[in-house]
C-alpha cells in the first residue's frame, strides 16, 4: 500500500489542479498558470542543483530563450501551440548544449558564477535587442491555437490547461530521467566525481547531457510562460527571478523534484498573490519565510519530518566546495 | 593625447566608481574568502548606508555632519555584519546561506522601502565638496575626486591592518588554518565576526559615500550586489589587491566601456566575467591562503 | 566444423609446439616515472612491471611515495616525467576515466564512495558503466538485470543484506568492502589496492584477504599495505619503496632477506626481528 501512496497522491493533486478553472475565477487561474510555468523552471534548476550537484543561476537564460522563441514564432510564423513549444524547446536545447559545453567544465562556486554570467548576459541581450522588443518586451503575440486552422484560445482557463499539460509532461520527463541510468550517473557526479572517474565514466559527459536536458526543460517552461501572458519582457528573466528560482529549490528540498515545485508555489503565492493582501509587503513575508525555513526546515519542505516515513530525503546538498 | 583628452572624464568616472565598488566589494571578498560564507545581504547593507545619507545629510551640510553620517553608517554596518555572523553561525551549506542572507536582504529592502518610499531619493554632497575642479582644461566634480581619494586611503589602511598588524596576522592565520588558531586559544568565531562586521561596515560606508552620486532607490541593492559579485569573481577571493583590480576593471568597463562602445557595453561586463571564470577560475589575484585556492 | 576446430587454443602437444606462446607481456609498465611537487620529489625514477594475473605488493615506510605512485599509475595525477604503459598501449596522457575503462582501476586510502547513494547503487553505477548505458535518460527492463548483478557482487563481499542502506550507515570496514565490490564490478584487468586493510579489524582483514585470494587468476592486483602479514600471504612479488625510490624488488623471501629493506624499515640491523629476523 505504501508504495502506491506517492502515486495516488500525485493523481489526486493532478485532479485538483485540472479542476481549478472550474472552481476559481480568471485572476487566480492566471496566477496558477504563472506558478506552473515557474515551477517547471524550478524543476529544471533542481535537476542541475539537487541531482547533479551543479548549483545554477543560469536556467533563466534558457527559459528566456524558450519564451522569446515561442513569442517570435507566434508573431512571424504560426500561432500553433505545439509548434511554438517544439521550437522553444529545440532552440533552448541547442543554446544550452553550446553554453553548457563551456560551463560544465567548472563546478561548485565557479559554476554558480558562470551560470550567473550566462543568465545576466541573456537578460541584457534581451533588453537591448530590437528584434525582441528590447526593454519594452515582446508584445503583440497573437492568440495561440491548438489545432491547425483552429480558433485562437483566449479563455484563461483553456490556456491554463495547456500550461498544466506542458508542466505535467515536463515534470514527468524529469522524474523519468531521475529514475534512469542517467539519473544515477548524475547523482554519482554529485556525490563523488573522483569515484565516478575511477569506474571509467567521465563526469563531463554526464554533466553536459544533464545540462542540455535541463535547458530544454527550462525552454519548455519559457514557452508556457509566453503563452499564458502573451507577452515576454526582459524583466521576466532578471537576476532576481533567477535567484528566486534557485532559492525555491533550496526551500522545497533540493534533489526531490516535487519539493521544489512546492517551493516555487510558495514563492509565487507569497510574493505575487498574497502581497495584495499584505499591503504590498509580499517580499517582507517571503524574506521572513526564507530565514525561518533555514532553521526549521534544514532539508527543505520535502525533508520535513512529516514526510520522512513515505519518502526518503536525499542527502542535503554539500557546500559549493572550493574553486577548483 | 587627443584620446586621453576626449576620455579623461570617463576614465576618472571609472576610477571613482571603482572606489565605491571597492568599498562594497572588499567586505564581500574578505567574508567569502576567509569565512567561506556566501552573503547575499551585502547589497542591502550598502543600500542601508545610502538611505542613511538620505536621512542625515541635508543640502549644504558641512564636513562635520558628513563625518558623523559616515560614522553612523559604519556603526550600523558593523551591527548588521555581527547580526549576519550570528545568523549564519551554524549554517555550513552555501545554498542555505544564500537562502538565509537573501531572506534578510528581502526583509531589509522592504523595510527601507516602507521608510523611504519607492521613488529615487537624491543626497547632496557636503557644501565644501560640492563644486568642480579644473582638470587639464576640463571641469570635474570635486566630490568624485574626494571619493577616489577616500577609498584609496581606506584601501591602504585595510592593507596595513591585514598585512602589518598582529590582528591582521590572526585573520590571515584563521584563513589558512582555523583549527590551528583555535588550538592557540584564540576564539576564531570572534575573528570571523570581526571580519564580517568590518566588511559590512565598509559596505555601508560605501553606500553612504555613493549616495550623492548614485542616489538611493529600491532595487539599488540588487544592482550593487551583482556588481560586487562580479568584482569579487574577477578580482579573486579573499584579497584586497584582488578587490582593487576587480573594482578598477568593472568600474572602467561600466564607464569608459559604456562611452566607447554603447551597444556592447551591457554584455561586455558579464562576457568578461565569464571569460575570466573559464580561464582563471579563482579570479585574477586571489589570496594565496583562501580555502578556494589551497584546496585542490 | 566442430567447436574445437574453431577454438584458438592448441589442443595437441604438436599444435602447442607450433603455436608457441611468447613469454607473457607485462600488463602494466612504469618506466622511469618521476613525480615532483615543486622541490619535493614524491616519486623518483621508478620502474615497475606487473604481469597479467600478478599478485604484487608495494611496501615501504610512511611517506615513501606509495600512494603518490598509485595516483600516477591510475591517472589521478600526471607524472612529471616517465612513461606508463597498459596492455601494450601508452597511457601516460590518458585520464583516470580512460584508464579505468581500459581495465586499470584503483581503490583509495580514504574510501571514495558515493556517500549519498545507497550501497547497491554504488555498485550499480560501476556495473552500468561497464555493461549498460550510463547516459540513457529513461529506465528500461535491462536495468533490472544489471541491478541484480550489482546485488550479486554485494553478496560476494558479504554486504548483500545492506543493499538498500545509505553508505553513511556502514562501518569503516564495511565501506572498504563496498569499495572493493564497486571496483570489481568494473571487471578490471588490474586493481590497485591502496592500503585496503587500514582501520580494519582482524576479522575484516581476514575477509578481505579471502576476497583477494578468490579473485580470477587473470586479474592482476597490486597492493599497498602496511600490514605485512597480509602482504606475505597475498603477494608473489614485492616492490619496496623508500623516499620515492625503488630500493628492492623480488619474491617475499628475497625482500625479507634484503639488507637495504631492513635498513629502510628498521634503521638498524635487527636479526631477531620477527618479520625480518631469522633469515640470515
Amino acid at each position: 500500500m505504501k508504495r502506491w501512496l506517492p502515486m495516488l497522491g500525485g493523481i489526486a493533486v493532478l485532479l485538483v489542479l485540472a479542476a481549478l478553472p472550474l472552481l476559481l475565477t480568471a485572476y487566480p487561474v492566471s496566477v496558477a498558470s504563472r506558478i506552473l510555468a515557474f515551477a517547471l523552471l524550478v524543476v529544471s534548476v533542481d535537476l542541475l542543483t539537487g541531482l547533479t550537484g551543479l548549483p545554477s543561476l543560469g536556467q533563466i537564460a534558457y527559459f528566456g530563450v524558450g519564451a522569446y522563441t515561442a513569442g517570435l514564432v507566434g508573431i512571424h510564423w504560426t500561432s500553433n501551440l505545439v509548434v511554438q513549444l517544439g521550437c522553444g524547446v529545440a532552440v533552448a536545447l541547442v543554446v544550452a548544449a553550446v553554453t553548457g559545453a563551456l560551463a560544465v567544465r567548472t563546478s561548485g562556486v565557479v559554476f554558480l558564477m558562470v551560470t550567473l554570467a550566462i543568465g545576466e548576459l541573456t537578460h541584457r541581450v534581451a533588453d537591448g535587442m530590437t528584434l525582441v522588443g528590447a526593454s519594452n518586451g515582446l508584445a503583440g503575440i497573437p492568440g495561440p491555437t491548438l489545432l491547425p486552422g483552429g480558433e485562437p484560445i483566449v479563455l484563461v482557463g483553456y490556456l491554463y490547461w495547456w500550461v498544466l499539460a506542458v508542466s505535467v509532461l515536463g515534470f514527468t520527463a524529469a522524474v523519468i530521467v531521475s529514475r534512469s541510468p542517467l539519473g544515477r550517473s548524475m547523482r554519482a557526479v554529485r556525490e563523488s566525481p573522483t569515484r565516478l572517474a575511477a569506474v571509467g565514466q567521465r563526469g563531463y559527459a554526464v554533466k553536459l547531457v544533464a545540462y542540455a536536458f535541463a535547458g530544454a526543460l527550462a525552454g519548455a517552461a519559457g514557452t508556457a510562460w509566453a503563452v499564458q501572458a502573451r507577452f515576454v519582457s526582459p524583466g521576466d528573466i532578471a537576476f532576481s527571478v533567477s535567484a528566486l528560482a534557485l532559492l525555491s529549490v533550496v526551500l522545497g528540498g533540493a534533489g526531490t523534484l516535487w519539493g521544489p515545485v512546492l517551493g516555487a508555489a510558495v514563492v509565487v503565492l507569497v510574493r505575487d498573490w498574497l502581497s495584495g493582501y499584505l499591503d504590498g509587503h509580499g517580499e517582507l513575508v517571503l524574506g521572513l519565510l526564507f530565514v525561518v525555513a533555514v532553521f526549521l526546515l534544514p532539508r527543505g519542505i520535502a525533508g520535513a519530518r512529516a514526510w520522512r516515513p513515505a519518502v526518503a530525503p536525499p542527502s542535503a546538498p554539500h557546500s559549493l566546495g572550493s574553486i577548483a | 593625447m587627443g584620446w586621453l583628452d576626449a576620455n579623461l572624464i570617463s576614465l576618472l568616472n571609472g576610477v571613482a566608481l571603482a572606489g565605491l565598488l571597492f568599498l562594497v566589494a572588499v567586505g564581500l571578498s574578505l567574508v567569502f574568502g576567509t569565512m567561506d560564507v556566501l552573503n547575499l545581504a551585502h547589497g542591502a547593507v550598502s543600500l542601508l548606508g545610502a538611505y542613511l545619507g538620505v536621512a542625515l545629510l541635508d543640502p549644504g551640510h558641512g564636513l562635520g555632519a558628513y563625518a558623523l553620517a559616515a560614522l553612523v553608517a559604519m556603526v550600523c554596518g558593523v551591527a548588521a555584519g555581527l547580526l549576519l555572523t550570528v545568523l549564519t553561525q551554524g549554517v555550513r551549506d552555501h545554498l542555505r546561506q544564500a537562502l538565509l542572507t537573501l531572506g534578510v536582504a528581502l526583509v531589509a529592502a522592504d523595510l527601507l522601502r516602507e521608510a523611504f518610499g519607492a521613488d529615487v531619493r537624491s543626497v547632496p554632497p557636503p557644501a565644501l565638496l560640492d563644486g568642480s575642479v579644473d582638470l587639464a582644461g576640463q571641469t570635474y566634480p570635486t566630490y568624485r575626486l574626494w571619493v577616489i581619494g577616500a577609498s584609496t586611503v581606506v584601501g591602504l589602511v585595510l592593507y596595513v591592518l591585514l598585512e602589518r598588524t598582529q590582528m591582521g596576522a590572526v585573520v590571515r592565520a584563521t584563513v589558512a588554518d582555523r583549527a590551528m588558531v583555535e588550538a592557540l586559544g584564540i576564539r576564531t568565531s570572534w575573528v570571523l565576526g570581526g571580519v564580517f562586521g568590518l566588511g559590512a561596515g565598509l559596505a555601508s560606508l560605501g553606500g553612504l559615500m555613493a549616495s550623492p552620486v548614485l542616489g538611493a532607490q529600491p532595487g539599488l541593492d540588487n544592482t550593487v550586489l551583482l556588481l560586487a559579485l562580479v568584482v569579487v569573481v574577477i578580482g579573486g577571493l579573499g584579497s584586497i589587491r584582488g578587490a582593487v583590480l576587480g573594482a578598477l576593471l568593472v568600474g572602467e568597463v561600466q564607464t569608459l566601456g559604456v562611452s566607447l562602445l554603447p551597444e556592447q557595453a551591457s554584455f561586455l561586463l558579464f562576457g568578461a566575467m565569464a571569460l575570466v571564470l573559464l580561464v582563471r577560475p579563482a579570479g585574477l589575484l586571489p589570496s594565496a591562503f583562501s580555502p578556494a585556492v589551497t584546496a585542490r | 566444423m566442430s567447436a574445437r576446430a574453431l577454438s584458438a587454443a592448441p589442443v595437441t602437444a604438436a599444435e602447442a609446439e607450433l603455436t608457441l606462446q611468447p613469454p607473457a607481456a607485462p600488463l602494466l609498465v612504469a618506466e622511469q616515472v618521476t613525480l615532483r611537487y615543486g622541490r619535493l620529489t614524491a616519486v623518483d625514477s621508478v620502474d615497475l612491471r606487473i604481469l597479467p594475473g600478478a599478485r604484487h605488493a608495494l611496501i615501504g615506510p610512511n611517506g615513501a611515495g606509495k600512494s603518490s605512485l598509485f595516483s600516477v599509475l591510475s591517472g589521478a595525477v600526471r607524472a612529471t616525467s616517465g612513461r606508463i604503459g597498459f596492455a601494450g598501449d601508452d597511457v601516460s596522457s590518458a585520464g583516470e576515466a580512460e584508464r579505468a575503462r581500459r581495465g586499470l582501476v584503483r581503490t583509495y586510502q580514504h574510501s571514495t564512495l558515493f556517500l549519498g547513494l545507497s550501497v547497491v547503487d554504488n555498485v550499480r553505477v560501476a556495473v552500468e558503466r561497464r555493461a549498460g548505458h550510463p547516459l540513457r535518460p529513461w529506465p528500461s527492463r535491462a536495468d533490472r538485470r544489471l541491478a541484480s548483478e550489482a546485488r550479486d557482487r554485494l553478496d560476494q563481499v558479504g554486504l548483500g543484506s545492506r543493499a538498500e542502506d545509505p553508505v553513511s550507515a556502514l562501518s569503516h570496514g564495511e565501506r572498504r568492502q563496498l569499495e572493493v565490490a564497486v571496483v570489481l564490478a568494473c571487471e578490471p584487468r588490474l586493481v590497485l589496492f591502496d592500503e585496503p586493510t587500514a582501520g580494519m579489524s582482524a576479522a575484516e582483514t581476514q575477509r578481505f584477504a579471502e576476497v583477494v585470494e578468490s579473485l580470477p587468476e587473470d586479474m592482476a592486483t597490486v597492493i599497498v599495505e602496511h600490514d605485512l602479514d597480509v602482504v606475505f600471504r597475498l603477494a608473489d612479488r614485492i616492490s619496496v619503496l623508500a623516499a620515492g625510490r625503488l630500493i628492492a624488488e623480488g619474491t617475499p623471501e628475497q625482500v625479507r632477506a634484503d639488507e637495504r629493506v631492513r635498513e629502510a624499515y628498521l634503521g638498524v640491523d635487527r636479526s631477531d626481528d620477527p618479520l625480518f629476523g631469522g633469515q640470515g
